[in-house]
């Protein structure tokens, strides 16, 4: 059984990949193409989607955009989350467990009647159209998420390993960053992963909250559907393209998710 | 573990208060104000108490939502929760294949929810796609936009496609937290590997599981978008989920006042179960 | 019973290793004698983890044989060795109680329901565990669950020896020495191996009856507490072993006399052939250096002295070369200048950091 566990992954990956097979598929079709029959692969191959994307600012811009502010907000979501996770973890205080799971809520409600009040509240604080009203926005839903992760993986380093630190002089910012964090490694990386994700695909605040400036790449996306329906070649590549700079996060991470629980000392 | 007592802590907590409170509190305020009020256009709007939860809350309309939401939610946690467990198990720990692994695991997961729905749209299509294509070739008569089967079928399998990595990824991460002692203690107590899992592996991945659980839950309980460029809610109405129905209230009908009060309906009801999930998951741990 | 027995055993966990520096444990042979108690020691980074696994059978070494009682068991898998291992932090499965934890090896070697709760009611009262059998092992402070990880090991009767992996590390430092007490207690009822791995000399020397000291991958001294302490073998052991340490400086030696600076040494042995090449030093413990104000000894100067309690560490310097001794608390010290005795006969000399035995000084030798 153990000899043939690899098959398991080997399946769903390809299982993964054939979406994504057809979404590169499409991409190098143009629309009637697509609309007109069945086809394994282009036969009619074309880049001009491909061109028109790289070439015309509004849409690259819309990529710099998206990758602006997603950055900017998984940067502070991971950065306010552990101290807030790392409190969680160890101490108990007045109202603790209902803030913990009142974070959570945030996530709880359809954002779709939250869209008018979101653009209200940026308007009046002057922050319409920028990259940092949606990076603030997006703390709403990430932020919880990355306490919550991280929490889970504190919980499952033992106190003991703290006080030991502790004994033998640490400060706690040094403990912090030279003994806890790369401990929680695996729990960093893929909170970090997720904030980017989630942020990422966050279609309806990101177009409420833009216009010009910062608009993102979903937004841009949804132009799509012209007068003539839907432009599909474009779309597929450039939902094609937005994979990039996540498949290139989680390249970076994957180092942090993969490393094991090892107490040092030999 | 032994939590000590110190209220000191709040100031670590205090960035993500602020940064959190300050999106959800003002807007939670303006959709609460929507909701007991009524208008008949032209901004003039009146208190109408729980008018509109009542109608919400009685109407068949939305009970009918709700059934298909929650069978929805309930079928893809099923197949995305221990699918993803099992994933993670086989997934190698060390080497170059985790670096492939994980990155193609991630890869539907970035993808814009819209294009999502697009690509599946495409896929399942009877005459030009992969998916409708094969299923007709082998003989079923399958066709999405008429058969409701057909469409909750397809629906749930681009579910189970788009976010089944995110429990894979969380389970994984878990996994490997667990210190090799443990796995070598295992060996020296001799023990089975279905032992090795239920009390070593599987306890140790409570917290991350729970997570991934809860996460699960509320956004396939909120899922709007794949499913809307999808099928649309159809046939007929009959992959109509409460985001689809809410957001044709809101905006089709131009029904803030009733849009709102669903919206606070649907949130107590995600609140309520989460609620319920996330204290038994923690009784368990608390008995000691 | 285990006689363990280490054959030419090197480890190298790269795949193709080429020199000494790719090697984590360079060849070494020991033998393990029934029943005793012995020490691991060295600092982080030596090799001790990975001999005590090569011994469990958590890993294969690259080179060499492990034999228990004459058997090649090199290749056999850990849990068919007679052997339980605990570790730096307590290993316990969390969902089970105590009774359930110490019964987990026995079951799953297929052992008869009575024959299990007989075996864990023996080692539970060995251990004091018996008020808490049924508690959930969740709960336990950091000191019991080390003890019923120790129990879990004790628990299986084939079991002849037991390793342990700096298993006090994260105890408090007040409940340290009642695990030690029960450890060395169980070694004197049960005819066990023991193997004790750690960094700290204290529990060493309390624990062993012989400590193998390794330093950067190679063993550098076996021997007991008081051999380790009286000669060396390594200026390293010197070095780390004695509170504080040995003290070593550079010398030139002709004979039976050793030049530090401008002064002269009388030795305790004559060293006619050092290698040559070699960095030759003088090695001697601050308990056989004599400070007083008599006058009578080399003029050194007093760079501090620190207050113990029952003696004093006064630091002195001899033409540069920093000194520790021992004195007593009574003992009169001036501010700065003091008279400093080497006792001959524990002054050594070592060659590249190894001591050299040299002859026996001959009658009329001056």
């Amino acid at each position: 059984m153990r000899r043939v566990s690899w098959l398991v992954p080997a399946i769903y990956i390809l299982f993964l990949m054939v979406p994504i097979y057809w979404l590169l598929n499409m991409s190098f079709k143009n629309t009637n193409e697509i609309l007109g029959g069945f086809t394994l692969y282009p036969h009619d191959f074309t880049l001009a989607s491909y061109r028109e994307i790289l070439t015309n600012p509004v849409w690259y811009n819309g990529y710099i955009n998206s990758i602006t502010y997603v950055s900017i907000n998984t940067i502070i979501s991971v950065a306010v989350a552990l101290p807030a996770a790392y409190a969680f973890s160890r101490y108990r205080f007045v109202g603790d467990k209902h803030l913990f799971f009142w974070l959570l809520t945030n996530r709880m409600a359809p954002p779709a009647v939250f869209a008018l009040p979101f653009f209200q509240l940026y308007s009046a604080i002057g922050l319409f159209d920028t990259h940092i009203a949606v990076a603030l926005a997006h703390c709403l839903f990430n932020i919880p998420l990355a306490v919550w992760i991280l929490e889970g993986f504190m919980s499952g380093v033992p106190k003991e390993i703290d006080e030991t630190a502790y004994i033998d002089g640490y400060s706690f910012p040094r403990f912090f960053v030279k003994i806890f964090m790369p401990l929680i490694a695996s729990g960093i990386g893929v909170t970090a992963f997720f904030c980017f994700m989630f942020s990422w695909v966050e279609l309806l605040l990101a177009k409420t909250l833009t216009s010009v400036e910062a608009k993102p790449i979903a937004a841009i996306m949804t132009r799509t559907a012209s007068a003539s329906g839907y432009e599909l070649g474009l779309l597929a590549a450039a939902g094609a393209l937005t994979i990039v700079p996540g498949a290139v996060v989680i390249y970076f991470v994957r180092n942090y998710i993969a490393k094991g629980f090892a107490l040092g000392r030999v | 573990m032994e939590k000590t007592w110190n209220n000191r802590a709040w100031f670590m907590v205090l960035p993500v208060l602020i940064l959190v409170a300050f999106n959800a509190i003002i807007p939670l305020m303006t959709v609460v104000n929507y909701s007991v009020q009524e208008t008949f256009g032209g901004n003039v709007f009146f208190f109408s108490g729980v008018t509109w939860f009542q109608d919400v809350l009685l109407s068949d309309r939305f009970h009918a939502a709700l059934g298909r939401q929650l069978f929805f939610t309930f079928t893809i946690l099923f197949i995305e929760i221990p699918l993803g467990v099992a994933i993670a198990l086989t997934m190698p720990r060390k080497g170059f294949w985790v670096s492939v692994c994980l990155v193609l695991m991630a890869l539907p997961l970035l993808i814009p929810w819209n294009v999502v729905g697009a690509i599946w749209n495409i896929l399942a299509l009877p005459d030009i796609g992969l998916l409708g294509q094969m299923l007709n070739g082998m003989g079923f008569d399958y066709n999405y936009t008429r058969h409701p089967l057909d469409a909750w079928f397809t629906l749930i399998l681009m579910d189970v496609w788009h976010w089944t990595s995110l429990v894979v990824l969380l389970a994984y991460a878990g996994l490997i937290s667990i210190p090799d002692a443990y796995y070598q203690a295992a060996k020296i107590d001799a023990a089975s590997r279905w032992a090795v899992f239920r009390h070593i592996q599987l306890p140790k991945m409570k917290r991350v599981l729970t997570i991934a659980i809860l996460l699960r839950f509320m956004d396939s309980f909120m899922i709007y978008t794949e499913p809307s460029v999808l099928t649309g809610g159809g046939p007929g109405n009959a992959t109509t989920l409460l985001s689809i129905d809410l957001v044709k209230i809101a905006l089709g009908q131009f029904d803030l006042g009733r849009a709102a009060a669903m919206s606070i309906v649907y949130f107590l009801i995600v609140l309520l179960l989460s609620w319920v999930f996330y204290t038994l998951m923690m009784r368990n741990e608390e008995q000691s | 019973m285990a006689r363990i027995v280490l054959e030419n055993i090197a480890h190298a966990y790269g795949p193709s290793p080429k020199g000494p520096e790719d090697y984590a444990l360079k060849t070494l042979n020991h033998v393990w004698e029934n029943g005793g108690a012995y020490a691991l020691l060295g600092p982080s980074g030596c090799g001790k983890t990975t001999l005590l696994n090569i011994i469990s059978g958590l890993i294969t070494p690259s080179e060499g044989r492990v034999l228990f009682d004459g058997k090649d068991i090199t290749a056999l898998p850990t849990a068919e060795r007679n052997i339980a291992q605990v570790f730096q932090f307590p290993v316990i499965y969390d969902t089970m109680t105590v009774a359930q934890n110490l019964a987990f090896p026995l079951r799953n070697r297929s052992v008869s329901r009575a024959e299990v709760e007989k075996r864990v009611a023996e080692v539970a009262k060995m251990l004091d565990l018996l008020p808490i059998l049924t508690k959930r092992a969740r709960g336990l402070t950091a000191d019991v669950k080390q003890k019923v990880s120790l129990g879990r090991g004790l628990v299986r009767p084939d079991v002849t020896a037991i390793l342990f992996d700096e298993p006090l590390t994260v105890i408090d430092p007040h409940l340290k020495w009642q695990l030690r007490s029960k450890l060395k207690e169980l070694h004197r009822q049960f005819d066990l191996t023991m193997v004790y791995v750690t960094h700290d000399q204290t529990e060493a020397l309390t624990f062993a009856d012989k400590v193998v000291v390794m330093y950067e991958g190679e063993v550098v001294q076996i021997g007991t507490p008081e051999d380790l302490f009286e000669r060396p073998a390594h200026t390293f052991v010197g070095y780390f072993i004695g509170s504080p340490g040995m003290n070593v400086a550079p010398v030139t030696v002709t004979g039976n006399r050793a030049r530090l600076g401008t002064h002269d040494i009388q030795l305790g042995r004559a060293y006619s052939e050092l290698p040559a090449g070699t960095k030759i030093e003088l090695g001697i413990r601050p308990e056989f250096i004599r400070v007083s104000n008599s006058g009578r000894g080399m003029p050194g100067r007093v760079v501090r002295v620190d207050d113990i309690g029952r003696y004093r560490v006064v630091k002195v310097d001899l033409d540069g070369h920093p000194f520790n001794a021992i004195a007593d608390e009574d003992a009169e010290i001036s501010d700065d200048r003091a008279s400093v005795v080497l006792d001959p006969a524990n002054v050594h000399i070592y060659a590249d950091g190894r001591l050299v035995e040299g002859k026996p000084l001959s009658a009329g030798a001056a």
